[in-house]
């Protein structure tokens, strides 16, 4: 990975070891790694019955969960996986979290990858552990291990006559040579019995019932709760406080300045208060009388950045692909589309509010962290604690969502921070106004897009200027320098053909902290390029859904333009089958209701394919959304209810951005604070959603994130078919659909 | 202040700043966890327990109006998820994350006390100030129809 041109999330997960922002990263579970023979010689597999499998004499299995737990169903899916290959009754087996040491596991969470990326790995590890079984079997019976086959939890040979569970050869098993695993037999897909199944969660009953514990469930006894008293600027400092009358706040304990943390954790630093109870600490903050240090980004604000962009798209910007000559094509063009989309901030707003809970001694340490990159967590506390990593235990817990924010490690540092000074265990607890006043938040961008039309409908030119406020230049080696590729994901390599092709980008500077948000630049990514699309389809009088497939043209193999070695290309044919099967379900073509209008939208991401059939209504000066059909070509669909939850939930999180998302800023800080200012969709704004995932032999893809960036220009789309009105700013205003 | 309520069918006694909201007395006080904190204002409905059978959010409930009343939190439908929303819920794989689910819960079990038989309508009505941020509201809806019939069968 010498050469990283785009720091997408993925890229970010494998190399921030190397780039040295401090994750680490153990073993990387990855089917690469195990075809490249170098890679193997460097990282061996561990054996499966210390890493993935735990077998009991009494035939107790558990197997062992490397991700972390936010939603997106790994705790049901990943097992699944293992225990097929080890033939075991899934009824049969529990599951249990991984820890962070030994550090034999990848457990960074993210990207849409904990099923793509363990779908080998997890294969060879279950059906390493099963041959390793068989053979053990054999020797007891003195068998030829041919005649030996595992069945349900045990090995058999002969009809019925010997059977031996995995309980009673678990010992002498384990103590095998584990097989080459590039090597060891991996089930025939046809004799499948759990992946591909209709599986229910197993965390259902739990999540259910009250008793599933989250971080900020965490009881440790002798436990203090902390709160920290941010600067509302970004980047603002303490610069004096009182504390007298929080110290007078009953339960209160103790008021001290943590420091801020630059590039890594990013945290903010303030002034913590520690009190007996989550109550006692946020009326002791209450109580803080601080002066701010506001620093360098006091002046900032929507309208700030809003005129950057316009000055930023005056300017000559920096050219990312350039296939033949747009700009000339476009101006002899009798037909030239023009359009601008922009999109602000957007904050995660996590359900659970974020919390870490850290007790440092002086011989180790232990952590209780929703989050998803355990192994960072892990060595933030090492570092702050100056304990062997070893010493630090991180218990990862359940997650009250992720969607990117539990990503970060700006919330340990602090837990770290105030464990160190405590000595005590302690959670840090932040409350609702501090998730939405101190994110790391979805970029900003502003995008200017030419196309021209030719007489016959032809794509004669595409051109998408684009200034964001990129993540790259956040969490990148260059800074400032960021080239902008990882802002562009699928629109730098769109799969409509056209001779004249060209990408260009601008950076836009803030102070305000951006990362990744569900989708990442796939958000604003799949918006523009379908919606804009949609504009030329319109241009040119053709039908949406034929104008699509149309300028897709004969199948081809598109490459990942950011990462063309190590991504699966774009293949044409799987986009146009789920286009073609969302608008077949979707009875495209077919008469809408009086009052309502149909739009479309098809996008690939994280390597699946997916797309929305839209149905919408305008009803006082608002969007209503009846009906959303979707069709996602995952590959293999390990648990189809759990891929269609997945993508039923972001078509949710999609909708929020559509008709709600806004963060804004003035005087260098976020205006909003809670659900009343930064609204969710609630049930009422719910539409019906139909989920058709095709069936696929492909390798599993992602499906975490591929079900948002085609719901918004679906939605967009059959507005315009409805009003004539273009969507292209989001939130949607009533003043933008009348 | 010593105040005293019904926890659940126990009596409970707790020594607290009355201001504190109940559902801080609940989590941090007793312990009790599966009542969430979303928000601290009413507009999540994470924290919706049930007091003398009404649905409540505890985040703005201060612990001194309790007193003498009966409270219901989600450990106190049933020790086994064996209630007909419980239930539902599971079969209809409702929770994703499951954060808000306690409260979700919470509030149909109150929704179905008052309307044993809801529309869709009544259900869009009466969950309106629950956040579901995985979007789960589909299940949710499915998950309440479902546990009106399995009411109506007891």
């Amino acid at each position: 990975m010498a050469q990283t041109l785009v720091l997408d999330r993925r890229e970010f997960l494998k190399n921030s070891a190397a780039t040295g922002v401090g994750l680490l990263i153990g073993f990387r579970l990855d089917a690469r790694t195990a075809d490249d023979p170098a890679g193997s010689q460097e990282k061996p597999m561990p054996n499966p019955f210390n890493a993935w499998v735990r077998i009991t004499r009494d035939n107790h299995i558990t197997l062992i969960l490397a991700k972390s737990e936010m939603g997106q169903g790994v705790s049901t899916s990943l097992p699944m996986i293992l225990a097929e290959e080890l033939c075991v009754d899934w009824q049969q087996v529990s599951i249990e979290q991984a820890p962070t040491s030994p550090k034999i596991y990848d457990l960074g969470t993210g990207g849409s990858g904990s099923v793509a990326s363990s779908w080998l790995p997890l294969r060879r590890a279950g059906a390493a552990a099963r041959e390793m079984l068989i053979t053990a079997a054999a020797q007891q019976w003195n068998v030829n291990r041919d005649t030996c086959v595992a069945q349900d939890g045990g090995i058999l040979h002969g009809a019925r006559k010997n059977f031996l569970s995995y309980g009673q050869l678990v010992e002498k098993a384990s103590k095998l040579p584990v097989p080459d695993l590039t090597k060891v037999p991996l089930k025939n897909s046809q004799n499948f019995s759990i992946i591909g199944s209709e599986l229910q969660r197993v965390d259902a009953r739990s999540k259910s019932s009250g008793v599933a514990k989250f971080g900020i469930d965490s009881r440790v006894p002798g436990m203090q709760y902390a709160v920290i008293a941010r600067c509302p600027v970004f980047d603002g400092k303490v610069k004096t406080f009182d504390a007298t009358k929080a110290k007078s706040v009953s339960g209160v304990h103790d008021v001290f300045v943590i420091d801020a943390v630059a590039k890594g954790a990013f945290s903010a630093g303030g002034v913590a208060v520690v009190a007996d109870s989550s109550w006692a600490a946020i009326q002791g903050r209450n109580a803080l009388k601080i002066e701010w240090d506001e620093g360098p980004h006091a002046g900032e604000s929507t309208e700030t950045l809003h005129q950057q962009f316009l000055d930023n798209a005056a300017k000559p910007a920096q050219v990312l692909r350039n296939d033949g000559d747009a700009n000339a094509a476009l101006a002899r063009s009798g037909k030239k589309i023009e359009a601008t989309y922009e999109f602000p901030f957007a904050a995660h707003a996590t359900m659970e509010p974020l919390n870490c809970t850290v007790h440092i001694r002086k011989d180790g340490a232990e952590a209780w962290v929703p989050t998803q990159a355990p192994q960072w967590a892990q060595d933030v506390i090492a570092g702050v604690s100056g304990l062997p990593h070893d010493s630090v235990v991180v218990h990862t817990t359940l997650m009250g969502g992720g969607f990117g924010r539990r990503y970060q490690a700006d919330f340990v540092m602090e837990a770290a921070q105030v464990a160190k000074a405590t000595g005590k265990p302690v959670m840090v607890l932040w409350t609702r106004e501090d998730d939405m006043q101190h994110d790391f938040y979805r970029p900003s961008s502003y995008h200017k897009f030419s196309g021209a039309v030719e007489s016959d409908g032809k794509l004669a030119a595409w051109k998408h200027f684009q200034t964001s406020t990129s993540i790259g230049s956040v969490w990148g080696d260059k800074g400032e320098a960021d080239t902008g590729e990882g802002e562009f994901g699928t629109a730098a390599f769109i799969p409509y053909r056209t001779p004249n092709y060209r990408v260009e980008y601008t950076l836009a500077k803030s102070g305000v902290p951006r990362a990744w948000w569900r989708s990442v630049e796939h958000s604003s990514s799949g918006f523009v390029v379908e919606s804009f699309v949609d504009e030329l389809a319109v241009a040119a009088s053709v039908d949406p859904l034929q104008y699509r497939l149309q300028q897709m043209g004969e199948d081809r193999v598109i490459p990942d333009f950011g990462n063309p070695k190590e991504s699966k290309p774009l293949v044409t044919a799987r986009l146009k089958g789920v286009l073609k099967l969302a608008a077949e379900k979707g009875a495209w073509g077919s008469p809408v209701e009086k009052g309502m209008g149909r739009g479309i939208a098809a996008y690939f991401s994280f390597e699946t394919y997916t797309a929305c059939v839209a149905e919408v209504s305008v009803v006082e000066k608002a969007v209503k959304v009846h009906r959303l059909v979707y069709a996602v070509d995952c590959g293999r669909a390990i648990n189809p209810d759990g891929v269609r939850a997945q993508v039923e939930s972001a078509a949710i999180y999609g909708l929020s951005a559509l008709l709600f998302d806004a963060i804004t800023i003035r005087g260098g800080r976020v205006e909003q604070a809670n659900f009343n200012d930064y609204e969710m969709p609630r049930i009422a704004d719910t539409p019906k959603i139909e989920v058709f995932v095709v069936d696929s032999s492909e390798e599993p893809t992602g499906i975490g994130e591929p079900g948002l960036p085609v719901v918004g220009p679906a939605i967009c789309n059959a507005l315009y078919a409805l009003t004539g009105k273009r969507i292209r700013r989001l939130p949607i205003r009533g003043e933008d659909l009348a | 202040m010593a105040v005293t309520f019904e926890l659940n069918g126990q009596s409970k006694i707790v020594d607290v700043d009355p201001q504190m909201p109940l559902l801080w007395v609940l989590r941090d006080t007793l312990n009790m966890t599966g009542t969430k904190f979303g928000c601290g204002m009413a507009l999540c409905g994470a924290c919706t327990v049930h007091i003398n059978g009404e649905a409540a959010r505890s985040c703005i409930t201060p612990v001194s109006s309790v007193a003498g009343k009966k409270i219901t939190t989600i450990e106190g439908l049933s020790t086994n998820a064996s209630h007909p929303v419980q239930v539902a819920w599971i079969e209809e794989d409702v929770p994703q994350c499951g954060y808000c689910q306690s409260g979700q819960i919470m509030s149909a079990v109150a929704l179905l006390a008052k309307k044993p038989n809801p529309t869709d309508a009544d259900i869009d009505d009466f969950m309106s100030g629950n956040i579901c941020r995985c979007g789960t509201y589909q299940r949710i809806r499915k998950a309440i129809h479902r546990a009106a019939t399995l009411q109506a069968a007891k």
